[in-house]
């Protein structure tokens, strides 16, 4: 039987923030979007404290003082990092994997035979814990919508202990439905949760067992796959997503390694623009960025490399040129020769609807909008993808923005490494 | 938790083929040398591997000095005498790990300084120091 399991860092932003700051175990914690503007990211103290998610900075000040929760501003240097730490100790423990979002990896585990998956999967987690700091939790399940599932109530179960396994587990997956609101199961976004509990539909079990003719008359194909899915059988396989939610990604593993820096530069150049289209397909802009490039790392006694950076936006954006020109800084800064880079990616960070984060205060408010992105994407809607594309990416203008808590830059920056007392 | 000293879980990984590019290969490949890269050297685990500052004189006599480089390997398990950077009081801070008579300790090296004993769920371990870096020239 297929075998996914979905990997998902807990409380990925807050968990950064403490690993370098110990104090702030002891204190609820809240991150706040580009320019301070809402909460994007909760430890679970926050959360039990009623913080909500997109609540704006000044309707939880109170809330803030009363618990001296902390306040941090997102730190995406810092977040991109660890990322690629976690990501990395993950990859190289499954046969293959997919980065579903900065903080979410998909692993395919078919043909990973170990006596026991559960202990395998606990393993992982520890390891994943102490080499990066980052706990996380794991789901098993026979579809990525049933490992996304399973991977939701192993957070929240405590007895899971952090990895619930629905594929050795096959009598809990009835459970498993029951337990699961119809609106956190994946791919179902507020508008269809809406429709579907008007008739009555309200948890995942419901809706596995609603008719397909009906799912496709009113949800469409996409819907029909989401219930095939939790019913056990495989419509999405690694590296084919139905919809991004916070981050969206475009990665590949190349075809066969690449060592020359302007072929690895124009693969990181088309992703930049195919995320960059999404975004803007789903009306969305993204507040900053992140490219990753690696090595294979099964290839025997080849050297092993794994880069990564990352840029945040003045103002979120969904233009191509200015994602690309973001990407194409990072990849100069850091790209080292001498290596077979195997797979390189693109993520788009801190997503939202333009207008939702508050501007600073000598910022154009609206990015001027000159036509030209919808133009090339109406071109390649028609004549298929990549027939319009960016020449040479644009220099950038000013990357200054409001970040009153910003935690240093811990990994990434010389200036800013942690300090350990001898005292 | 000082559960730590247990052998490291073993992640068993699955055996399956990778695909080996085809073509004759280059007898001048045995050949080819690389600059000599300090990260090599130094950095076993890059994804476990972290950077800090020592700040202060408790671990003058082991030879990590005010300033110095810290090189972090949180993939290897702490073990008794290893040098340690540790949770204290909320604090990251750097100690020789010691156990004596079933007691474990965060020792100082430096006449100065006190040996902390710890008990078993008032610490944390953050990671074994593998190397450290002086700089010698400041200019």
């Amino acid at each position: 039987m297929a075998t996914f399991a979905l990997v998902d860092c807990n409380n990925f932003y807050a968990s950064c923030e403490r690993l370098f700051q110990p104090r702030l175990r002891e204190r609820p914690v809240v991150v706040l979007s580009n320019n301070d503007g809402c909460v994007i990211a909760r430890s679970n103290e926050a959360k039990v404290l009623g913080v909500a998610m997109g609540a704006p900075m000044f309707k939880i000040r109170k809330l803030v003082e009363e618990h001296d929760i902390a306040v941090c501003s997102s730190n995406y240097a810092l977040y991109g990092d660890i990322s690629e730490r976690v990501m990395t100790v993950l990859g190289a423990s499954a046969p293959s994997h997919e980065i579903y979002s900065i903080d979410e990896c998909f692993l395919d585990l078919d043909r990973l035979a170990v006596p026991s998956l559960t202990e395998w999967c606990r393993v992982l987690r520890e390891r994943t814990r102490r080499w990066t700091g980052i706990p996380v939790s794991v789901g098993v399940g026979p579809t990525k919508t049933l490992a996304k599932l399973a991977n939701r109530l192993a957070k929240k179960s405590a007895k899971a202990g952090g990895v619930l396994d629905l594929v050795h587990h096959p009598a809990w997956i009835e459970a498993a439905l029951r337990k699961t609101p119809v609106g956190d199961v994946w791919g179902v976004g507020r508008r269809w949760t809406v429709m579907l509990e008007e008739r009555g539909i309200h948890t995942a079990h419901e809706f596995a067992n609603a008719p397909d003719g009906w799912v496709r008359q009113r949800m469409g194909v996409v819907g029909l796959r989401t219930v095939h899915e939790l019913r056990g059988f495989v419509c999405h396989a690694l590296e084919d997503q139905p919809s991004p939610k916070q981050t969206t990604c475009c990665s590949r593993t190349f075809g066969a390694a690449i060592r020359e820096k302007s072929q690895v530069h124009d693969a990181v150049m088309s992703f930049s623009e195919r995320v960059a289209e999404k975004v803007r397909h789903a009306g969305q802009v993204a507040g900053a960025v992140q490219l990753f490039i690696r090595t294979d790392p099964f290839a025997q006694g080849a050297p092993q490399k794994s880069l990564s950076g990352s840029a945040t936006f003045h103002r979120p954006t969904s233009d191509t040129r200015e994602i690309s020109a973001a990407v194409l800084r990072i990849f100069d800064r850091i790209w080292r020769a001498g290596y077979d880079w195997r797979k390189a990616g693109v993520l788009l960070l801190d997503i939202g609807m333009p207008g939702d984060s508050p501007a600073s205060l000598f910022d154009r408010i609206e990015a001027p909008d000159d036509g030209l992105m919808s133009a090339i994407d109406q071109i390649n809607a028609r004549y298929g993808r990549g027939t319009a594309r960016l020449g040479l990416a644009q220099k950038d203008g000013e990357w200054r923005m409001r970040r009153e808590n910003l935690s240093p830059s811990f990994t990434t920056r010389w200036t800013d490494i942690p300090s350990a007392r001898l005292t | 938790m000082l559960s730590f000293v247990d052998c490291p879980p073993k992640l068993e990984l699955p055996l399956f083929g990778t695909q080996v590019p085809a073509g004759f290969p280059s007898p001048a490949d045995d050949h080819i040398e690389g600059k000599l890269d300090l990260n090599e050297h130094l950095i076993r685990r890059p994804a476990a591997t972290f950077f800090v500052r020592a700040a202060g004189e408790s671990m003058r006599d082991a030879g990590i000095f005010d300033g110095d480089l810290l090189v972090i390997d949180r993939g290897i398990s702490p073990q008794p005498d290893d040098i340690v950077i540790a949770i204290l009081h909320g604090d990251l801070t750097v100690k020789r790990l010691k156990k004596v008579a079933g007691q474990w300790h965060l020792a100082a090296e430096n006449m100065d300084y006190p040996s902390l004993p710890i008990g078993e769920n008032d610490c944390e371990i953050w990671g074994v120091v593998t190397t450290s870096i002086r700089r010698h020239c400041g200019r």
